[in-house]
């Protein structure tokens, strides 16, 4: 069992940002959440997946909504217990763990919250392994455990409990309240065993966030290559380094959507990257040839410091590193690509691995 | 006629100019009155080309003293922040990200009451005027001298923060300042509220300043109106500047790349200003500088207010050059004149490198006479290539853009920039920043989130548009001169009816100057 303290929190959310893929979030505000929990109720106990019984009772939490309003208005620490609480009194249910749906963005922190206000263990790792947009995207869906009954809970003690025919149906119903919540809500669903924790939860990439962070702090101060750092903590591979020349950007149906091109340089000089987005960083290719498609993880860095770059923050004339890593294996399966392939995203390609 | 003077830590530079045309310029060192050193500069000026005071329509000064307060924490006063937004965002008070010695520095009080909007304008909660009475008691119990009112959401809807600003000026008197978040930042509470929080910590000492610099220039028989030059290198009034002293926190950079551009005539151009420890590089977009888009800490606080968008490198006339030809970031700084070689010093620096390699002179040349020719073409190399790579960075378009050099520094750097072609240098650098400050324009922006429904782009646009305009009239500009030198339109994710941020800055001539 691995103890997660106050000072852990920034590297936690620089690694969150580099599994954020470009998405989910910038993680400043869920860290600063995480560290005055944690300064009121003291460190938190990551758990095992492996070793958690039969009848533990795993209650996973996220926010909901636009990171943009989360900025502004910024959630509260009782909003995110309440909606584990108000979960585990309509399941009749005592939670005996936290677990988190998203690694990647600031969702990566707000299970931390939850976790330290209710004293209980947060289970080490999450259901994505990444960052994804929509709530159904994960891997319980391919194990047929149900997203609801789910609560969501809005700062003025507004509290919903939704019952939905299919996970796809959760999104949906969920969104719309979300949006009517002002845009930012905590939402707890996904109540599962420990049966079901252990055979849908993809293992360690909580304390992997955190050994990401750290790996990125430690290259930057010892003078190392920090984009190394991170391919070697990733287990990926570097597919290109460049200077973007061309952003193209739309918001269609609510996703950020967008075709950064990169010109190579180190060797690849007369090489084109492109890199297409909804939110997250979703395909890349290398003149014209797909290079990696979703599930595996894309991800941008600054080429000199390592830092991981958001989608909204990539900037013509950046110069950035684009490196790859392998999504966890059930992500590749028939439904997994159904659910999460690039066809589901709209682009006619089918899926390429790191 | 104008006077334009920039007021730096170091010196106060004077420039009287007539239209775009430098009649005469100054330096007198900064003294810790300030009064004292605008008057020698003045004197300065004056034994240069004589003036009659009655003829000055307006002065215009740029000053980094605000900023250096705020990180140095001298001179703060008392702040308490308000937040509107109950029961929103209260696990996150006020000053959560502030380093201690600051929060020490300005009492750090801070209090939560209800009130903010939704992102779509909607109330989170009404504003409870008794409960605005009862903090402002508290506030007077507790001596605070100045206020930063934040409300969620304020850049959407400011009347929350307007309403609690009028019963706080009702309940704690004219004595007590007060800065609202909305007038200072953009959407992102805590950086937002940082900056008026910043602001209000100086209300006091802008007060003493502004009132030291229309002294001295009463004394002086001036009696044009005075104005401050902000991040954005436009003007504001003097009463303006009382308020919003923060808005000079940039002004340094920014008033070095205006200056840039008046004495080199472009309106679009990269400006390398190289000082003794670092080369800071911006953009200029017709004439005025383009903007950060993230957020930007200063003295370890994130704020998210308008600044300009500089990129600094370790290069300049100090830096320490390597036995491999490696140069900076280490650097003699202000010690140049005493630890160079060509000034009998022992140390290798980059301006020994621009003696050898005969751009420039200064010192004793024969100092640097043994260093190996290609060592010395490998240094000048590095600095070129180093500059380059910082111009090519910045640029936001591949077509071609000329680079103005400016500042002490700028000797380092070659006639022609590798992949850029040729450095514009123009004369009259030294007092590039109070040129910068002379120049006569006043501006308004609009930043905000609009709904955008199916066929309505163009009559937001226009909307947007307009309030920016009416802005900058308000503010002082003459109407018929006002253009639009900046607009960005970015949607929103995850929200509905097409959210889209649009951002709009108007700018025009200063009525009757």
């Amino acid at each position: 069992m691995r103890t997660v303290v106050l000072e852990d929190i920034p590297a936690l959310a620089r690694g969150a940002a580099v599994l954020g893929t470009g998405g989910g979030g910038d993680p400043y505000i869920g860290a600063l959440l995480a560290e005055a929990t944690i300064r009121e109720h003291g460190p938190i106990s990551l758990a095992a997946v492996d070793d958690l019984d039969d009848d533990s009772v795993v209650l996973p939490v996220a926010m909901m909504g636009a990171p943009t309003v989360m900025v502004e208005k910024v959630p509260t620490i009782d909003q995110v217990s309440a909606a584990v609480e108000t979960l585990a009194g309509y399941l009749g249910k005592k939670p005996t763990h936290i677990a988190c749906i998203e690694a990647g963005g600031v969702n990566s922190t707000i299970p931390f919250v939850a976790a330290a206000q209710l004293g209980l263990p947060l289970v080490d790792g999450d259901f994505m392994g990444r960052a994804f947009p929509e709530l159904q995207m994960v891997i319980p869906s391919l194990y047929g455990i149900r997203a609801t009954p789910m609560t969501i809970m809005d700062e003025k003690g507004n509290r919903g409990v939704l019952d939905t025919i299919s996970n796809r149906w959760a999104e949906t119903l969920a969104r719309s309240a979300t949006i009517d919540m002002g845009c930012s809500a905590i939402i707890s669903l996904y109540a599962m065993d420990g049966e079901e924790a252990r055979k849908s939860y993809v293992p360690g990439t909580l304390s992997a966030c955190i050994d990401i962070g750290a790996a990125i702090q430690a290259a930057q101060k010892e003078h190392r290559d920090p984009v190394q750092a991170v391919v070697a903590a990733v287990g990926g591979r570097k597919l290109f380094a460049g200077k973007i020349t061309d952003l193209e950007r739309k918001t269609e149906t609510g996703f950020a959507r967008g075709i950064v091109t990169i010109a190579g340089f180190g060797g690849r000089e007369g090489t084109v990257m492109r890199l297409y987005i909804q939110n997250e960083i979703l395909i890349a290719e290398i003149d014209g040839a797909t290079e990696v498609t979703t599930p595996d993880l894309i991800m941008a860095l600054d080429i000199e410091t390592g830092e991981p770059i958001t989608t909204e923050n990539l900037r013509y004339g950046a110069r950035i590193a684009v490196i790859a890593s392998p999504a966890d294996a059930r992500w590749h399966t028939e439904e997994g690509i159904a659910l999460v392939g690039p066809r589901y995203f709209g682009y006619d390609t089918d899926p390429v691995r790191v | 006629m104008r006077i334009g003077i920039d007021v730096g830590g170091t010196n106060t530079d004077s420039v009287l100019m007539e239209g775009d045309t430098v009649l005469a310029g100054t330096k007198a060192p900064t003294t810790d009155d300030i009064s004292t050193g605008i008057v020698n500069s003045l004197d300065g000026l004056k034994a240069e080309r004589d003036f009659d005071p009655g003829d000055i329509e307006a002065v215009m000064i740029g000053t980094t003293h605000f900023v250096n307060a705020f990180v140095e924490a001298r001179r703060l006063v008392k702040v308490a922040a308000l937040r509107l937004g109950l029961p929103a965002t209260a696990s996150l008070p006020p000053m959560v990200d502030w380093p201690q010695r600051l929060v020490e520095a300005t009492g750090g009080r801070s209090y939560l009451a209800h009130g903010g909007h939704e992102f779509d304008g909607r109330e989170i909660s009404p504003l409870d005027p008794d409960e605005i009475k009862r903090i402002a008691a508290d506030m007077r119990t507790n001596g605070v001298e100045a206020v930063a009112v934040s409300s969620v959401f304020s850049p959407v809807n400011d009347e929350f923060e307007v309403r609690a600003a009028e019963i706080l000026a009702e309940e704690l008197g004219p004595a007590v300042s007060i800065s609202l978040s909305s007038r200072i930042g953009r959407t992102g509470l805590l950086g937002r509220e940082n900056a008026a929080i910043a602001n209000a910590a100086l209300s006091a000492m802008a007060q003493t300043v502004v009132g030291g610099f229309e002294r001295s220039l009463a004394d002086y028989g001036i009696t044009a109106p005075l104005f401050l030059s902000q991040n954005d290198g436009t003007l504001m009034g003097a009463d303006y500047a009382r308020q919003y002293p923060i808005s000079t926190f940039s002004s340094g950079p920014t008033n070095s790349m205006r200056g840039a551009a008046v004495l080199s005539g472009l309106e679009d151009c990269a400006v390398v200003d190289v000082g003794g420890t670092t080369s800071d590089i911006g953009i200029l977009v017709n004439k005025f500088p383009r903007e950060a888009n993230t957020e930007v800490e200063i003295g370890g606080v994130r704020t998210n207010f308008r600044m300009p968008d500089v990129y600094s490198i370790g290069i300049g006339g100090g830096s320490l050059v390597s036995a491999e030809a490696a140069v900076g970031p280490r650097s003699v700084g202000y010690r140049l004149t005493t630890e160079a070689l060509v000034f009998g010093g022992a140390t290798l620096t980059a301006s020994d490198i621009a003696v050898a390699a005969g751009m420039a002179e200064m010192g004793d040349p024969s100092r640097v006479a043994h260093l190996d020719k290609d060592f010395v073409t490998a240094a000048v190399q590095r600095i070129a290539d180093d500059v380059a790579e910082g111009v090519d960075r910045m640029r936001t378009s591949s077509d071609p853009l000329p680079v103005v050099a400016v500042g002490g520094g700028s000797i380092l750097l070659p006639d022609r920039l590798p992949g850029l072609g040729e450095m514009v240098r123009p004369d009259n650098f030294a007092v590039a920043n109070a040129i910068g400050a002379a120049i006569a324009q006043i501006g308004g922006e609009i930043d905000q989130v609009f709904t955008v429904a199916p066929g309505t782009r163009d009559d937001v646009v226009a909307e947007a548009r307009e309030a920016a305009v009416d802005r900058a009239v308000e503010a002082g500009a003459d109407r018929d001169t006002v253009r639009i030198v900046d607009f960005d339109e970015v949607p929103l994710p995850y929200l509905p009816g097409n959210a889209t941020r649009i951002r709009c800055k108007a700018v025009g001539d200063l009525k009757g100057v």
